[in-house]
């Protein structure tokens, strides 16, 4: 299945914030959205999660077009895993693994044993079953993160759509988080996560988007286009390049 | 859940068998299960009445009044996502008092005052939400809250303005009483008016208690979990204001019982609505019940039941804040 973006016009109310937006993500596949703040990139995201509708041009996901599905249709399809997670109340891990379900059961129904079967896996996967029962308040941030990745693909999804999840975690959980995002391309999910980082885009993506004052500058295969002179160009700095002897690329800014 | 529903048959036993005329549990018991059986009670016919027209009505309201504050209050809490809310925040206890001290001031009987206290909180709360909702903004909740404060600022200088107005020796006395709260006027016929909106509302609440949880998420999030969030905020504030307004048309404007019992409530059962509903309906009632008991045995004089419930409710939500606070972050 391919969930895509034709011609697209994109902005809020008041604001255009990106014009002529063609973007395609396979399932399996793994795609970093890399830009300048202000850039546009979690304006795309949410266009193409179908949170914003999208001010011309029009977001499929296969042969249908995404406005014409259903919030709960669309939710068995798609998953998002927000930037920041603001929790108010202190529920339990489970509990917020189990609103992954909510697409999976009517408006009045409640967790079925076969939904809990389903958080289980997903938090075992994610090798975080022992935090079940603990407040999500009370847990680091690596494994609040790890808990919104298991949320995911509760919903079990085909897709899933990941705002930044590498900031504002420490070197080891980036690793871990950057793993994940491997993992499920492998196990037939479709991925897309915007990054400040293009080492975490070579890192764990096949593809990377350039984005910048919402047009797009740049975009193919990470290691064709994360070069110096596109690095240089999308970001209006200068990069340096590291290479190793088995021809691996990393950079640095400044 | 279990305390929860303790509390709530202790409250109704001590309601019933406390007051100016005690009543033994015996007596209660036969005087309950003569009423069930049909048979002539076993108990003069004075502990009959006293327990089935006295204080049997003014039972059944404080019960349901405090399930109502206090599951509606628990919704808003979950729906504005801050624990600091109350049932009457998008207008709906200023709507109300302004509807009853118009009554008063009209020189209407009970039951007008009374429909028009619950229309007044419809009123303000449809009003709120009209208002809000054509202010275009980012998050349309604190929008939303913005609105209900402003609108509530308005109708307390309404009712501010009708008591100004009012003959000072026979209307205000009337429009003070009211507005402090009191279920001394409660009667038999109260309580279908009363019943019948708490039920529907909370019916509502309790189906759907479980998308409370993702309801309590930000807006998108909530969203891209599948929920059409538009329709299902429009829902629960219905609901929760249907049961606000009928509560408060009934009893006057009672505070602290929407803010404090949801937060027991979440100290036993945890935050997860589809176990917090439930147990704050139970404790709500409960909760009032004793209040209300205090209320009327305390002193010779009825003590009005807002400034009771702030008596018990300011020290007590001290006490919260400073030992539990980390139940919701």
């Amino acid at each position: 299945m391919i969930l895509s973006g034709h011609n697209l016009t994109i902005g809020y109310r008041d604001r255009v914030v990106g014009r002529g937006l063609d973007v395609a993500l396979a399932t399996g596949d793994v795609l970093a959205l890399l830009g300048p703040n202000g850039g546009g990139k979690t304006t795309l995201l949410k266009t193409l999660l179908g949170l914003l509708a999208p001010q011309s041009g029009e977001v499929r996901l296969g042969d249908r077009r995404l406005a014409s599905l259903t919030s709960r249709q669309r939710a068995r399809l798609i998953a998002y895993v927000p930037q920041f997670h603001v929790a108010t109340f202190a529920f339990t891990v489970e509990a917020v693994v189990l609103m992954g379900r909510t697409a999976h059961g009517n408006l009045f129904s409640r967790p079925s044993s076969a939904d809990r079967a389903v958080a289980v896996c997903v938090l075992e996967r994610f090798g975080i079953a022992h935090l079940r029962e603990r407040p999500y308040t009370m847990i680091s941030g690596g494994e609040r993160q790890l808990v919104l990745l298991a949320r995911a693909l509760a919903q079990e999804p085909q897709f899933v759509v990941l705002d930044e999840p590498t900031a504002s975690l420490d070197f080891g959980n980036q690793g871990k988080v950057l793993r994940e995002i491997r993992a499920l391309a492998l196990s037939g999910h479709g991925v897309l996560f915007t990054t400040h980082d293009p080492n975490h885009a070579m890192r764990a993506a096949d593809r990377a988007y350039l984005l910048r004052d919402g047009i797009r500058v740049g975009e193919g295969a990470t290691g064709m286009i994360l070069t110096k002179a596109q690095l240089e160009r999308l970001y209006g700095t200068s990069v340096e390049t590291v290479n190793d002897s088995t021809g691996r690329t990393a950079f640095l800014p400044g | 859940m279990a305390v929860a529903a303790a509390v709530l048959v202790a409250g109704l036993l001590l309601a019933l068998m406390v007051g100016r005329y005690p009543i033994s549990f015996a007596e209660l018991f036969s005087a309950i299960a003569g009423k069930l059986t049909g048979h002539a009670p076993a108990v003069p016919s004075t502990i009959d009445n006293v327990v089935w027209q006295v204080r049997g009505p003014r039972v059944a309201s404080a019960a349901l009044v405090g399930a109502a504050l206090a599951i509606a209050g628990t919704a808003f809490q979950g729906l504005f996502r801050n624990p600091l809310v109350s049932p009457d925040i998008l207008g709906a206890s200023s709507g109300a008092a302004l509807g009853a001290v118009l009554g008063i001031y009209f020189s209407l009987g009970v039951f007008a005052i009374q429909a028009l206290a619950f229309l007044g909180g419809l009123l303000a709360v449809a009003a709120v939400y009209a208002i809000g909702g054509a202010v275009r903004a980012r998050d349309p909740i604190l929008v939303l809250v913005l609105t209900g404060v402003v609108i509530g600022a308005l109708l307390g200088a309404g009712v501010g303005m009708v008591k100004y107005l009012a003959d000072p020796y026979g209307q205000l006395p009337a429009m003070t009483f009211w507005l402090l709260g009191s279920l001394a006027s409660i009667g038999a016929a109260d309580i279908a008016p009363l019943g019948i909106p708490v039920a529907l509302g909370t019916l509502m609440l309790l189906a759907l208690r479980w998308r409370l949880n993702v309801m309590s998420l930000p807006d998108e999030e909530a969203k891209a979990l599948g929920l059409p969030t538009g329709p299902l905020r429009v829902a629960i504030i219905a609901a929760a204001t249907l049961v606000t307004s009928a509560s408060v048309a009934t009893a006057g404007v009672i505070g602290w019982v929407g803010l404090v019992v949801p937060h027991i409530a979440r100290t036993l059962v945890g935050p997860d609505f589809g176990r917090l509903i439930p147990a704050t309906a139970l404790l709500g009632g409960g909760f009032l019940l004793l209040i209300d008991t205090l209320a009327r045995t305390v002193s010779a004089v009825e003590i009005p039941l807002g400034i009771l419930t702030a008596l018990v409710g300011t020290p007590f939500f001290i006490w919260l804040l400073a030992s539990v606070s980390k139940t919701w972050s």
